[in-house]
Formats: structure tokens, sequence, C-alpha cells
């Protein structure tokens, strides 16, 4: 035990049964894994969702046998309709944004690493650690429920008996209203059209559930951190992925109650008669409120309300699901670079940039709502300078490769995959920040593309890498290098040829979210585009069976991994493969040096763990100093 | 690899780099006075875009070639390095006058158009939006809008806007389902929705702007070429999201002057005519 005992945490010894061990496990190694299994179920639905939207974009009408068996009201004759399209971009958006990019990065990865690289036997608060989890996959469940429960007689009947709201029947297949679920389209109900019943419910309650497990999470990440690191692990001296998780917690911590309160609120909207969202006056399918039992009487709500309870979340959100990329992809990358990170206190504060500016930007989102013109230039001018940090980043990540000896492992073809998409995806933000310029990009193909490249397809690119370089420490095996690098080269390519052509959509004005371009001349032009988008994602997508054939076969038949297979520095590295219960056998380790000590000179390997004893490292500690 | 690797990212930046320059896809051309600002800052940023997105492109590709380990000597190692103040300073502040710079520059057409209020003269139509359709509310021969009220509004009698029938101005009001508006003359819209959020989208105008239930929310420019141009929802307002279509006719001064004082009937067959006669732009 080291002298540093921590009084505060219970030392449970490790459980036996299997459903302690594997199911209701208390264990963060476990918990992780369940996060990241979690997020490899929810990624498939979404990207299904994805390929069903690109083949109904690019050959509208066609019938499709299965969808009929699937979805007998949403795709009748098996051709899918406008609803059950605006029904896949909603469900599509949702599971996507929070149950694959606020899962597998902070609850998976973080889960299982950041306790092993701070030398702590498990998170502070081990059962409400297993309580989020478990509350996040009855959000996943109910969101699940939310597609089907309008398209299916049988549960729309089971529903029904929750209330006349939950009746089901409405003819489509979930609801519609896209990610952001903006009110008042989402706080009418079944007055509103398809999607608007018993479903939408469901998409709120899912959120709100969410919410809920991902409070839980955030406090345990912090509490962790703060208290619960081991002797000689400094704040300066913690893997850059320990901050990217620390800051990722907090800006959950702080952003997730106002979702929550949120989803509280337009839930009372929806089956409660309140008007927080709804304002007075409103005649919605031939009717006006308060002149039919249909359509009770509402009065006094505000739709921008939504949009900015939303946003204060959602753009924070966007920061939740790349930072952890960015921790992974620094991490990562030095590992191959076999060099230090290049400006290790930059970095941190750029991390800490990005985290506090995130919150002061929401209102980029609102430029065209109807909010205070004057407050759109205060929006516009903090949205662009949230750049800076950003570019610091990506000059410390090239700064990294200078002078490197780099070894390509898929992993590190993914870090580098990440930092080109992120540059790809980010550097639009330069337009789509102006409000100006938003005049004419919002809603369009521009904002699709850019936020897929920089928060979808960048975060990805980052849990790709994650995975293939923590794999081996997680399941003793390695994944298969040979699939690895067929997948990334088909996947880093693919995703460019989807999401580059939709920039230039954009500038063309084609809308978002519309089921169909057929109405509009001015969107003519732009059909090869729109076929090579839809043929590129095909490829991209099926390329994605690799990936799943390679992690499960890899758990089982992957070659067998050392300790240590990366000759990489940091704690995770020095325990056991898999490590054991309580992370380090008893002993808990003793850190001597930085994160990052590679090629240090004179040391007899070119890494030196933050566990070696007597090494001599020169600037040391991730100190700042210019020394070659 | 590293070779590979960097091929490969110079390949899909120069390809990104030419869908971009090809000049095949691009803005509709501009019909509104503000437009071309736009436009000019527009091409500005992308400049600016596409300079920093092919430098830290190419910079990368360089990297993964130049430094891939080659294996060539054992005991050789990276270089030993935990970065440079200098270079941090540099590059913070650099990225900062450029990025916040950008931003600044960014604010003029936005201010010209929604800080001020629509100049004295101006051409105003009350524009209200419902499921899947577009209402546009003239004031009439009177050139007063007559009294509304959500409680007259009638879809079955086709009072989609809830006219009063009992206020005097409201009686030459003509109301109907596509917008006409003068050439070189500013234009205030008045925009409201009777149900949900929509947005009012003109490619060619340059500006979008949600119709927010409760709200009136009013915008104003002046367009400066006559013609028919598609006028779309741009905010998902349901199922019928993607048939949200109209069209805005951009008319000579007198076609105008005609059509404000033609009673409701009249207003909707000249309109007829107007859209039959005018072709949309044709698109590349």
């Amino acid at each position: 035990m080291s002298a540093e005992s921590h009084e505060g945490v219970h030392r449970h010894p490790a459980p036996t049964g299997f459903i302690r061990k594997y199911i209701f496990s208390v264990d963060h190694k476990v918990i992780g894994i369940q996060y990241i299994m979690l997020a490899l179920a929810a990624v498939a639905v979404g990207m299904t969702m994805s390929l069903l939207m690109r083949l109904n974009l690019s050959w509208p009408g066609t019938h499709w046998p299965i969808l009929e068996t699937l979805f007998p009201t949403g795709a009748p004759g098996g051709i899918m309709t406008p609803e059950f399209y605006l029904s896949l971009v909603t469900m599509h958006g949702t599971i996507m944004v929070f149950f694959v990019l606020t899962t597998a990065p902070q609850g998976g990865f973080g889960n299982y690493f950041l306790p092993i690289q701070i030398g702590a036997e498990d998170m502070a608060f081990p059962v409400l650690n297993m309580m989020s989890f478990w509350v996040t996959l009855v959000g996943f469940i109910v969101i699940l429920l939310a597609i089907f429960v309008e398209g299916n007689q049988h549960l729309g009947e089971i529903f029904a008996g929750l209330g006349p709201s939950f009746a089901g029947g409405s003819g489509t297949v979930g609801p519609i209203g896209g990610w952001t679920g903006y009110a008042p389209l989402s706080a009418l109900g079944k007055i509103a059209g398809p999607g608007q019943g018993a479903g939408m419910n469901l998409w709120v309650i899912s959120i709100a559930i969410f919410c809920v497990g991902s409070l839980l999470g955030a406090l345990n990440f912090i509490t962790t951190l703060l208290n619960m690191r081991t002797k000689g692990m400094s704040l300066m001296r913690m893997p850059l992925t320990c901050w990217a998780w620390f800051t990722t917690a907090v800006l959950a911590l702080l952003s997730f109650p106002v979702l929550l309160g949120g989803g509280i609120l337009l839930l009372l909207d929806r089956i409660a008669g309140t008007s927080f969202f709804i304002p007075s006056g409103l005649y919605v399918s031939g009717l006006l409120s308060g002149t039919n039992p249909n359509f009770p009487l509402h009065t006094g709500g505000s739709p921008i309300l939504w949009q900015h309870l939303f946003w204060f979340f959602g753009h924070p959100e966007v920061y939740i699901a790349i930072l952890p990329g960015m921790g992974a992809t620094s991490h990562i990358l030095a590992t191959f670079a076999r060099k230090p990170v290049f400006g290790y206190r930059a970095m941190v504060f750029a991390i800490f940039a990005i985290g506090l500016l995130g919150f002061f930007v929401w209102g980029h989102h609102m430029f065209i709502s109807g909010m205070s013109p004057y407050s759109a230039i205060a929006f516009s001018v903090l949205t662009l300078s949230i750049g800076v940090p950003s570019a610091v980043k990506t000059f410390n990540w090239l700064g990294t490769l200078w002078g490197a000896r780099i070894r390509f492992t898929t992993a590190m073809l993914f870090a580098l995959g990440f930092v080109s998409l992120f540059v790809a995806g980010g550097i639009t933000g330069l337009i789509l920040g102006q409000s100006s310029l938003d005049l004419a990009m919002h809603d369009t193909y521009i904002v699709t593309a850019h936020f897929h490249l920089v928060m979808g397809v960048a975060s990805i690119f980052g849990m790709f890498a994650a995975l293939y370089f923590w794999f081996p420490k997680m399941f003793g095996r390695l994944m298969n290098e040979t699939i690895g690098k067929i997948h990334f080269w088909i996947t880093f390519v693919g995703v460019y040829a989807i999401f580059v052509p939709m920039h230039i959509m954009g500038i063309v004005g084609m809308p978002r979210r519309y089921s169909s371009f057929a109405e509009y001349r001015f969107l003519d032009t732009l059909h090869p585009l729109v076929v090579l988008v839809s043929v590129a994602a095909v490829i991209t997508i099926f390329a994605q069976v690799l990936f799943y054939f390679n992690v499960f076969w890899s758990i089982f038949k992957g070659k067998k991994a050392g300790d240590n297979p990366w000759e990489a520095t940091t704690l995770e590295w020095t325990t056991a493969t898999p490590p054991p219960h309580d992370n380090f056998a008893g002993v808990l380790p003793v850190v001597y040096h930085g994160p990052y000590e590679f090629a240090v000179p004179g040391a007899p390997n070119d890494y030196v763990m933050q566990t070696d004893v007597g090494a001599e490292v020169p600037s040391g500690n991730g100190h700042n100093g210019h020394k070659h | 690899m590293g070779r590979v690797l960097a091929v490969i990212i110079w390949i899909l930046t120069l390809l990104s780099v030419l869908l971009f320059v090809s000049g095949k896809w691009w803005f509709p051309a501009p019909i509104s006075e503000h437009a071309p600002a736009l436009d000019r800052q527009f091409f500005i940023t992308i400049v600016v875009v596409g300079i920093a997105f092919t430098a830290a492109q190419v910079g990368l590709g360089w990297m993964v070639w130049k430094y891939r380990d080659t294996g060539s000597a054992a005991g050789d190692r990276a270089v030993y390095s935990h970065g440079s103040n200098r270079l941090e300073v540099i590059w913070t502040v650099i990225t900062a006058v450029i990025f916040i710079g950008l931003g600044v520059m960014g604010q003029s057409v936005w201010a010209n158009l929604r800080l001020h209020d629509a100049p004295p003269g101006s051409y105003t139509v009350e524009v209200v939006a419902q499921q899947f359709q577009w209402n546009f509310h003239y004031s009439g021969k009177d050139g007063k809008f007559g009294r509304t009220d959500p409680k007259f509004i009638d879809d079955g009698t086709l009072n989609f806007v809830g006219l009063d029938a009992t206020d005097p101005s409201a009686v030459d009001d003509p109301v109907t389902s596509s917008l006409a508006i003068p050439v070189n003359r500013p234009v205030e819209l008045r925009l409201r929705s009777k149900d949900v959020i929509h947005n009012f989208w003109v490619p060619q105008l340059r500006f979008k702007q949600d119709l927010v239930p409760g709200m009136e929310i009013k915008v104003h420019f002046t367009a400066n070429k006559v013609g028919k141009y598609e006028l779309a929802c741009a905010e998902l307002c349901g199922q019928l999201h993607f048939k949200m279509r109209s069209f805005m006719l951009v008319l000579p001064e007198d076609e105008i002057q005609q059509l404000q004082a033609m009673p409701q009937e009249q207003f909707q067959a000249r309109m007829k005519e107007l859209l039959d006669k005018y072709p949309l732009p044709t698109y590349q």
C-alpha cells in the first residue's frame, strides 16, 4: 500500500460471481468497456440511419423490402415517406451525439484509463459509476423505443396506457424535430403532425435520463482526478488525456443540468398543459389554441427560450465530444512520434481556453433566430476567438511531429487522421461563426459538413485511435494491424469524399433536413454531388464492418500483448495486461517524471516511464523549456 | 507508410481545393444590395480558410514524410524538445489577429442590415408562415394594413392571416401565396408564424430569418434585379418542410403600384400571370 492511502475510498475485494464481475460491476474498467460496447451498438444504429438517409436522397422512391417489414407505416410498400426520413434525421443526430460521442470518449475510455493514468485504484464513487452506466443504458433503451412506438401497433397500445399523449399511431416511425428539438414544433404534441406524438415524449424522457447519467459520471471524474492522484502525480505531470477528461467533466457538470431542466419543461408543455415554450394565439392544423379539447389553451411561452437552454448545453456538448479525442490524439502522437508533446503547458491552457470560451458562444447557433442583433455581434467575435486555442493545439501537434521518429501503427494513423480532419472541419468555423456569412450559410449543408467533420468524424477518429492504442491493455490482445490499416485508408479517404462536397452544396444553398430536393430548381445542378456523397457514404459505412470484425475477432484471437507493447511511458503501461481488479496489485505506483519523456538524451531506452527511478531527465515534468 | 500517408493527404487537399476553385458550383447570382458585400466577405474568409487548410495539411504531410522512423541506425532518436515558448506566443498572436480580425470585419454586413430600421418609404409586406404554406399580406389600395387577430384565422374560408372583416382598412388587403416586391426600393418584411418556427430563405437575397410564433420580426433589404426567384423554408417545420416552397417576384415599380391598387381577386389573377411571365433564373 502506498503511504498516501486514500481514506475516502472503500476498498473492495475482487468480485467472483459472473454478474458482479461483468454485469453489475463497480470496477471502472468493466464499466468503461460497457460504455464502449454501448457506443459500438449505438453507432451501428446511427450509421445505418445515415445509410438509409443517403439512399433516400440519391435514389428517391426506391423500394426497400426490409423497410416495409420493419416499418410498415413509415415506409409503406418499402418506399420511405418524408416523415420517415425526418425521423431518421432526428434519431441519427440524437443517438450519435448523446449515445456515441458522449459515451465512448468520456464514459468509455475516460472511465477505464483516467484512474489508472493517475495511479488510483478505482473511481472515487464506484457505485455511482455503475449507476451512471445503467442510467445511460436505460436512456438508450427509451430512445430505441421512441423509434418504434409510433410505427408499431403493439408497442403503441402498451404505451397508450401511460396517458392520452402517449397513444401512438400517427403513422410514422419516430420523433421529428432534429436532434435540437426546436419548440414549439416539439412542444405541441400530435396536433403538429406526424412524429410529434408518443415518440417525441420518449425522446424528451430519454434525453433527460441521459443527462442524469452524465451528471453522475461528471461528479465522479472531477472528484477522482482532484483527490486520488498517486504520489508524485502533480497536475502538470498528468497525461493530456486526463486534462481533457477532467475539462470535459467540468463542461458536462455545468451544461447537462441546463438541458435536464429544459427537457423537463418541454415535457411539461407536452403532457401537463404548461406553456414554457408555447406562445399565445397559435393556430395549428386548423385549430386555434384553446378552442378545442385536442389543442388546449397555451399562453405566454417563448420558443426562443428553448433554443437558449438547448444551446447553452449544446455548444459545450460539442467540446464534450471532441476534447477527449484531442487528449487521446496528443497522447498517441507523442508515443508513436517517440517525442515529448510539444508545448505541454500550452496544450493544457488551450484545453482550458476552449472549455471556458465554449460557454460563451452558444448564440452563434441563433444568429437568425430573432434574438437581439447586438448580442449576435458579441457571440460572433467570441466564436472566432475560439479558433485561437484550436489553432494552438494544431501547431503543437505539428510541433510534436517535427524531428520525430514516427512509427505508423494503426492507432497513429488514426491520430494523424484526427489532426487532418480537425483542421478540415474546424477551419470552416471561421465562416460559420461570422454573423454576416451565417445569413447565407445558416441551416445549409455547409453546417452539416462542418460539424460532421469536426465533432463527428474527428471525434470518432480520436476514438478509433484510442481503441487501437489501448485495446491490448484492455483485452490482453492486439487488434489486427493489417485489417486496421485497410480500415483506416478507406475511412480516411471516404470521409473526405463525403463531407468536402457538402460544403459546396451549402454554398449553393442546399437546406438541411430536406427529405427531397425535387421541389427546387436551384438545387438541380447539385445532383451529381449528391450521388457522389451517397456512393462514398455507402462504401465508407460498409468498410466499418472490417472494424467490427477486427474488434470482436481480436478479443478472442488477437496476438497476445505484453504489458507495454507500444513502449509507452504512462502509468497504464506499468501494470499488468489486463490490469488487476485494483489496477496495481496492491502497490500504488510512485511518479517521478512527466508523462511524455521520449528520446531523453543519455537514457538507456528512447522512453522513460513515469515510474522509472533514477533516470536523468533534463527538463522534466512537462515544463515548457526550449531544449534540444 | 509515412510517404503513402503524406501523398494521400496532399491529394485529398488538392482535390478539396480544386472542388472549391472549379467554379462549377457557387452561390446563385446575387440580387440584393447587400449581397456583393457579403459575397466579398465570404471570398476573403474562404481565401484565409483555404490558405490555412492547405498550409496545415501540406505541413502535416511533410512531417509524416520527413520524420517517419526509417529504422536506419540503432540508437537514432527523435529530437528531445518540450516546445518553445517563443513559438507559442508567435502563433497565438498571429492567429488571434487574423481570426478575430476576420470576425470584426464580418460584422459590417450584419450591422448594416440588422442594426437599423428600414428606411422611410420602404415597401412593407406582412409575411405569415404556417405549416407548409407561405401567406403574404399586402396593405392594399389604402396603404394601411388591416387589423389581424389569430381568432379570425380560418383556413377553411381562406382567411389565412386572420383579417378582421369589421376593420375598414382590412377590406382592400390582398393576401397571396407568392411574394411581390418592387425593384430598387427598400423592402420591409414583417415576419410572423401561426404555428411553429419557419425560415424565410431566398438564396439570391443572401439572408435568412426565422419566423417565430409569438413574435413579429422585421427585416429589410433592397432587391436590385427584376425576376422570379425560389423561396424556401429553411427551418425544420414538420412533415412537408421540404415542400414549403413559394416564389418571390421582384417587379418594376409601376407594376407594383398597379398590383397594390387591385382588389383580392384581380391581384391574385395578375400574380398568376406574372409568375408565368417571368422564368426562373437559369442555373448552370
